[in-house]
């Protein structure tokens, strides 16, 4: 008898359990629009939670004022908005991914914001002949598999290469420093990509690597790596990963006595930070609401009237992939995906918040500056911006 | 030579972590001979009740360890009672799914937003950080206070085991439950008491651990419970000293890989190092040879 209530106990419990879990990812799936106006329907992918989810809370924001300031409408469409969580899991991605190409019939993706999920959910849109537009994705494989352009992608931010190369420059011309360290995460395409280009870039420029470490996405613990790099004294540590990874490896190197200059990527844009242990660092972005442009300065004012807060670069590049997405479907004033990537393809000085009058290179990146920006008093302060060449 | 000297202090302080998951592990496994996969995750919740009690509700800092190891023992009790006991006779196969069944559970029951939520939090240390200067060697007071842990549960479970009449019961129900339970021992009472220091100590070494490494998610018990699991084995599996030994070996060996091979190949040469100790000792560094009883 008492086995049994245990087990009916568990059932109800897990059955619960079900019921709470499952709820959350059902939204309208309605085919055509009630007066039978024509519809298209966007997807909407980013890490809504998990280890960067202030970045997921952002892009939604950026993308959410897009299609409001748009009235929901392009050319004589309108626009249905589908939203999915990817967790920033490579997995659960392609499975989101594919849930909304096959069961909701998007026609178009905005997303996702790390290389990590977005490379493998390109492939998939690429072969299902869905548009995606990336705000974020770094990465140069995003857009071209093994040297063959992905003909459906794009992307509203600069490449990884640009990236690393921007913060040698940076670090060799105008902090005038001449030897780094760099830590990086062996698993993830994005911050090795940062890695090798900066190290490039920067024995090119006259610096001299001394060291150049990896670690695993689980690693807690780098005291071993930090007392040899404390040994080495670089004037710079470089730390290409995303905020919560590179506080914890900042705390520790400050803990072994490591001196240098910390410089990352724009992994570092959130306010999870840990703004006193990273204070005087230097990190590349994409943007920043210091820049005085009146293009920033106004969709600055526009962010901060609905949501009471500064506009982040996720934010800024989820809301300019979203409106060079827009601006293509007007164009093309198709649902036709086909037709939508040939506008994308041949959009012409069209300005958006992070650059003026871009245009797409051959492999569906944007060319436009590279902002630096120093932590200073726990704050983000723009330095300068610079063009990559 | 100093360097080589902090290189291995940076070892001892990681094979002391492990130590400190390790322990909990192995005392389990030698009275049940059930290899508890959820413990590395108990380890999670207690790191988190420790965070919420010392940095959110604002309790002195051993009332807030204190408050996570009596909750998590609960847990562990809960735990055993649940998935564990209807399976005691079953075979070891089932226990073993449903200890994995428990420690999914876990992970993903806390990463729902209504429990911890699934974002990774930073934890503030909760008394200002010192750094000794002994022989040229930096030493922190949370190394110090590891150590004095490690060393203080090694001994707590030794007395507890070999001195108390508990002790006694849980060396008898480690050999043969019939055979016990003849003997006037209550079985079921000496298994949950088993599971509730097990699990308190894992709570302990969670508060901790999150001080040493400030900062604390939902899935942060998987590998170190997997290397705990690892450095138990090592040091053979259900032997208490043998856990601490293991721990150690296993914090050395990462560290100076990392150090002076490559970062790269710490986690092989780690695991490389464990498949060789069971290639030649089975029954790991401590263990004895026992033959089969038929």
């Amino acid at each position: 008898m008492r086995k049994k209530f245990w087990s009916i106990l568990l059932v109800v419990l897990l059955s619960l359990a079900l019921v709470v879990t499952g709820c959350g990812g059902q939204g309208k799936t309605e085919t055509q629009g009630a007066s039978g106006e024509k519809v298209i329907k966007i997807g909407f992918i980013a890490p809504l939670t998990g280890d960067v989810k202030t970045f997921g809370e952002s892009a939604q924001k950026g993308f959410d004022l897009a299609l409001e300031q748009a009235g929901y409408k392009a050319g004589d469409f309108k626009i249905e908005p589908v939203k999915a969580d990817d967790r920033n899991d490579a997995t659960e991605a392609v499975n989101v991914a594919t849930k909304l190409i096959t069961q909701d019939g998007v026609k178009a993706i905005v997303g996702s914001l790390t290389s990590l999920t977005t490379i493998p959910i390109s492939k998939f849109a690429n072969d299902n002949k869905v548009v995606l537009i990336t705000g974020t994705a770094t990465s140069p494989k995003v857009t071209v598999d093994e040297g063959k352009r992905k003909e459906y992608i794009f992307r509203a931010c600069f490449i990884d290469p640009t990236q690393g190369t921007v913060a040698a420059k940076f670090a060799l011309e105008e902090l005038k420093l001449k030897t780094a360290a760099i830590l990086y995460d062996q698993g993830n395409d994005y911050t090795i990509g940062l890695a090798n280009n900066f190290k490039e870039a920067f024995t090119a420029g006259g610096g001299q690597v001394l060291t150049m470490e990896a670690y695993a996405k689980n690693d807690t613990d780098f005291s071993a790596v930090l007392t040899n790099i404390a040994k080495k004294n670089p004037d710079i540590l470089y730390l290409p990963d995303y905020y919560q990874k590179v506080s914890l490896i900042g705390k520790q190197a400050r803990d072994k006595g490591i001196k240098a200059v910390f410089i990352g990527g724009d992994g570092w844009d959130s306010s999870d930070l840990d703004y006193k242990t990273m204070e005087g660092g230097y990190f590349t972005n994409h943007y920043s609401a210091q820049d005085p442009r009146p293009e920033v300065q106004n969709w600055v004012k526009q962010f901060k009237e609905k949501y009471g807060q500064e506009p982040d670069a996720f934010a800024t590049l989820t809301y300019d992939a979203t409106n060079l997405l827009l601006n293509a479907i007007k164009t093309a004033n198709s649902d036709d995906p086909a037709k939508i990537k040939e506008a994308l393809q041949n959009t012409k000085d069209f300005s958006i918040v992070s650059g003026e009058k871009v245009s797409f290179d051959e492999n569906g990146n944007p060319i436009k500056p590279v902002t630096i920006l120093k932590i200073e008093g726990g704050k983000q302060k723009f330095v300068t911006a610079i063009k990559p060449n | 030579m100093e360097h080589f000297l902090e290189q291995v202090l940076n070892g001892l302080q990681l094979g002391l972590m492990y130590a400190l998951i390790a322990l909990g592990y192995t005392m389990v496994y030698g009275v049940v001979q059930l290899i508890n996969f959820a413990h590395g995750d108990v380890f999670m919740v207690g790191a988190f009740l420790g965070y919420f009690g010392f940095a959110v509700w604002g309790l002195p800092l051993p009332v807030a360890i204190l408050t996570a190891m009596v909750a998590c023992a609960l847990l562990g009790v809960i735990i055993e009672r649940v998935a564990y006991r209807p399976l005691r006779y079953a075979p070891k196969i089932a226990a073993l799914i449903s200890a994995i069944g428990v420690s999914l559970f876990l992970e993903y029951f806390s990463s729902l937003k209504f429990v911890f939520g699934p974002n990774y939090r930073v934890v503030p240390r909760p008394f200002p950080e010192v750094h000794w200067n002994i022989a040229g060697l930096s030493v922190s007071n949370i190394q110090v206070i590891v150590f004095v842990v490690v060393l203080f549960m090694l001994i707590l479970l030794q007395i507890l085991i070999y001195r108390t009449k508990t002790g006694m019961a849980m060396r008898t129900v480690a050999v043969d439950h019939n055979a016990a339970r003849l003997m006037g021992v209550n079985v079921d009472t000496t298994i949950s008491i088993t599971f509730a220091i097990g699990s308190a100590f894992a709570a302990l070494g969670g508060v901790l651990y999150a001080i040493a490494y400030p900062q604390i998610h939902p899935f942060m018990g998987i590998m170190p419970g997997l290397k705990a699991f690892t450095a138990a084995v090592l040091g053979g599996i259900g032997i208490i000293p043998g856990a601490v030994l293991g721990a150690l070996i296993m914090g050395q060996v990462e560290t100076l890989t990392s150090a002076y091979i490559s970062s790269q190949m710490r986690d092989a040469i780690a695991f490389a190092i464990l498949i060789l100790v069971l290639l030649f000792r089975p029954t790991g560094l401590l263990g004895r040879t026992e033959t089969e009883k038929v």
